[in-house]
């Protein structure tokens, strides 16, 4: 595929404008393939090596208080089975305002994640609680439809009143070497989004290598996606710490060379405290403290926010609680 | 979009110091047993608070006769007849019981070394533990090493450590020894004694006949007497340069075999087209590991002049995120200088490199009020003829240069009267292929550095050293072989 790609600087991005030598990289395929190559590759024994000694930091105390909070601040709680219904979307939404009912001082998650036609369910349920609601989108989880389709499901989710769309990208295209196809759909989606944010998937399971990670990454931040997000959660494996520390050096590089701040979603896989406390620990080590903040970095999850609460209770209480002691939605 | 970004910093995590279970005083341990040594007391101060820790009494001239004597009976009566199978046997549990003293022996060894607990836990113990086991694996199959049908054990072996890896030396010390059938006489350095008297009460607890290892405690004086001591059968020394001249000078002539490990200026080689941020870590990591402190240190880091630039703001951005701080903090990621006196040393390099003109930037972690610290230091536009890139600093200090070429990138590194390490960083696997042929250093890594494992040999060109340690170069340095000249004659038992 070698059509003309669109001016980058048009699209809608997420504030300035970007500077004029990403035009030259997205003018067509070609220019932007050399640019992907030409970025330097990731060691996987390094990154692995890497990633395994941060998270032996130990988080104790005040900080780990801070951090659970933070935590659940940045969950973006999530349901996307096909037996969702609005009853269980309900459930869903009562439990991101209120992780923890009758305990003061819980924060809410920062979002609920759910299907497109399930959009309008959360979003009655959420309205004024400044919980949002992010649709999943472009025929999720494979990807495989036409362009027209992802459209339209990404209108639906918008129309809805979606506040931000996880769409995923044609991994057959990118691993194809079509990555200016995949760069339109992104552009693409990021216009139908309108006002909402959009996450950009990039299953890096199906990528296979930290190399694929970073290119896919800088793919989607050059197309205008506001976050680079690990996985669908249902492919095997999910997110992975270095998956994601090459995620978070792709931000940390992204505002080096234009000033713009991009968000971070790993998701799937994330399912104790412990977990969630080692991606804190490497968004702060790795693309700066400046990201410890809901709107730049999240956790794609859902079991992981009872492990939060218990934790945070134990933390408050100074003994264990139990599973029966937090609620189950 | 509001922004409820978090100013959040990890609380003190602390490792607690009772688990160490200092005691207040230790002794040398000769003949299989604890004794008061017949020199002067001498007190060892924990590097992270400047406070004594504890009080070792030392050993005379009197002791280290006992202990050769010792380390000669045993060897004679016990330890070179015994079955390879039998000797593996103690090999092996002296390896679980530094494991199961894991926990102790890292405290102890970070409360009197200085280093942070985060190494010694998993670095420091471990490749201990691992050297035991490696070796305790050769000690049957000594005819499979590739040195003859039968090699034989040399005898009693000297050994004089240094106080940068204490335990660890100790372990690539008396592991190929034992298991090559040898005895032992070991002195650690004076700033650093307990963690090898922990290993001392490891290898009693195994039962080890006594004279097998013995420990003998003291400063430089006794390290020279005991290894120009003649009654022994081997030497092998690890420090300076210096003294490991000295220890080649006095022991010409006497036929007895040689093993040192002593100074370098390692050479870490950034290529343009390496993967950047796994370079920036190995930089890292070969230059403020145990705050540099280490003879491999890839203390000159020579960076392709088209990436100079971008790479060295990485690496800045990525010293400031090292925590530097006390030691028995489990974040911690540089230590404390070992003693004043080294602390000394390294900073009169540093101003030397900047009376020079090198540009020295700092890292701005703030340093603990008490104890030994210094900010991790790199100095950039340095140039060869510099003493910051000659002289080997042992300190958390980075010299910089640049070079445009793989050829003068392998006549810099190989620019130095040492030859101990090297880093190539690079992509292309026929250029890591190329340069590893070219540099002029006992071990180079290819994108990592600072790896060890007991199987591969380690140690120096020049005067980096001699000998190799680890592996199967590192067991023959502890045999003979039939086709082996003896140059001097068997010693006989050496008595006062």
């Amino acid at each position: 595929m070698t059509s003309a790609l669109t001016d980058p600087t048009e699209a809608p991005s997420s504030g300035d404008a970007l500077p004029s030598w990403t035009t030259d990289v997205t003018r067509n395929e070609s220019s932007l393939r050399r640019f992907l190559a030409g970025l330097p590759g990731v060691d996987p024994v390094g990154i692995e090596q890497r990633a395994a000694a941060l998270a032996t930091r130990s988080i104790k105390k005040a900080s780990k208080l801070a951090a659970i909070d933070l935590a659940i601040a940045m969950v973006d709680l999530t349901t996307l089975e096909g037996a969702d219904t609005p009853g269980k979307i309900r459930g869903l939404a009562r439990k991101g305002i209120d992780p923890d009912p009758g305990t003061e001082g819980v924060p809410h998650v920062a979002a609920v994640c759910v299907y497109p036609d399930l959009v309008e369910a959360a979003v009655e349920q959420v309205r004024g609680t400044g919980v949002k609601v992010a649709s999943v989108a472009t025929a999720f989880p494979s990807g495989r439809s036409s362009l027209a389709v992802k459209l339209a499901d990404t209108a639906l989710a918008v129309r809805a009143g979606a506040d931000e769309v996880d769409m995923v990208i044609d991994r057959g295209a990118f691993l194809a070497g079509r990555v200016g196809l995949v760069f339109e759909q992104i552009q693409a989606v990021k216009q139908a989004c309108g006002s909402a944010r959009l996450k950009v998937i990039l299953e890096t399971g199906e990528l296979a290598t930290y190399d694929n990670v970073r290119r896919a990454s800088w793919l989607a931040l050059l197309a205008g996606g506001d976050f680079i997000k690990t996985s669908t959660g249902k492919i095997s494996p999910a997110a992975t710490l270095p998956v994601t520390h090459v995620m978070l050096q792709a931000v940390r590089d992204w505002r080096e060379a234009t000033g713009q701040l991009r968000a971070v979603k790993p998701a799937g896989g994330i399912r104790t405290t412990k977990d969630a406390l080692r991606y804190l620990v490497a968004v702060r080590e790795v693309a700066g403290p400046q990201w410890l903040d809901p709107h730049l970095f999240r956790f794609g999850a859902s079991s992981v926010l009872n492990d939060l609460v218990m934790q945070r209770r134990t933390q408050l209480e100074g003994h264990y609680s139990g599973p029966d002691y937090v609620t189950v939605d | 979009m509001t922004s409820t970004h978090l100013d959040w910093d990890y609380a003190p995590a602390p490792e607690s110091p009772a688990i160490g279970a200092v005691r207040d005083r230790y002794l040398p341990f000769v003949d299989g047993v604890f004794a008061e040594g017949r020199g002067p007391d001498l007190d060892t101060v924990s590097p992270g608070t400047g406070e004594r820790l504890a009080t070792v009494s030392t050993s005379g001239r009197e002791d280290l006769e006992l202990a050769v004597a010792a380390a000669r009976r045993a060897q004679q009566q016990v330890w070179g007849p015994m079955s390879g199978a039998e000797r593996s046997k103690y090999l092996f549990r002296i390896a679980r019981g530094v494991a199961e003293r894991a926990r102790e022996l890292a405290v102890v060894e970070t409360l009197d070394n200085g280093k942070p607990i985060k190494e010694t836990r998993d670095f420091d113990v471990p490749t201990a533990a691992q050297h035991f086991f490696y070796h305790a694996g050769w000690a049957d199959k000594l005819q499979h090493l590739g040195l003859g049908p039968d090699p034989a054990p040399l005898g009693v072996a000297g050994q004089v450590i240094p106080w940068n890896f204490p335990l660890l030396m100790a372990a690539w010390k008396i592991a190929p020894a034992l298991a090559a059938g040898n005895t032992v006489v070991i002195k650690p350095a004076e700033t650093t004694p307990l963690s090898i008297l922990v290993l001392a009460e490891i290898m009693a607890d195994a039962d080890l006949p006594p004279g097998v290892v013995n420990v003998l405690l003291g400063a430089g004086d006794l390290g020279s007497a005991l290894v120009t001591h003649p009654g022994l059968d081997k030497v092998a020394f690890t420090g300076s340069t210096a003294v490991g001249r000295q220890i080649a000078r006095s022991l010409a002539g006497t036929g007895r075999p040689l093993t040192l490990e002593l100074g370098g200026k390692g050479a870490n080689i950034v290529f343009e087209d390496a993967a950047q941020d796994q370079a920036v870590e190995g930089v890292v990591n070969g230059v403020f590991f145990n705050g540099g402190q280490v003879c491999c240190a890839g203390s000159r880091l020579l960076v392709q002049e088209s990436v100079a630039e971008e790479f060295l703001a990485r690496l800045q951005a990525r010293v400031e995120t090292l925590r530097v701080g006390d030691p028995m903090d489990k974040n911690t990621d540089v230590g404390a200088i070992n003693s004043p006196a080294q602390l000394a040393r390294i900073t009169a390099l540093v101003d030397a490199g900047v009376s020079e003109g090198a540009t020295a930037w700092r890292s701005s972690c703030p340093l603990p009020e008490r104890g030994y610290f210094l900010s991790p230091t790199i100095f950039t536009d340095a140039t060869a003829s510099m003493r910051i890139a000659r002289e080997e600093i042992f300190g958390p200090v980075l010299t910089t240069m640049t070079f445009r070429t793989p050829d003068e990138a392998v006549a810099k590194a190989n620019n130095t009267p040492y030859g101990l390490s090297a880093g190539v960083w690079t992509e292309k696997g026929s250029r890591a292929m190329g340069m590893a042929a070219a540099l002029r250093a006992g071990v180079v890594w290819d994108n990592t550095f600072n790896r060890f494992d007991p199987a591969a040999s380690f140690g120096g060109y020049q005067e980096s050293g001699f000998g190799r340690e680890g592996g199967r170069a590192g067991m023959a340095a502890y045999l003979r072989t039939d086709d082996e000249p003896q140059l001097a004659p068997q010693p006989t038992e050496a008595g006062a």
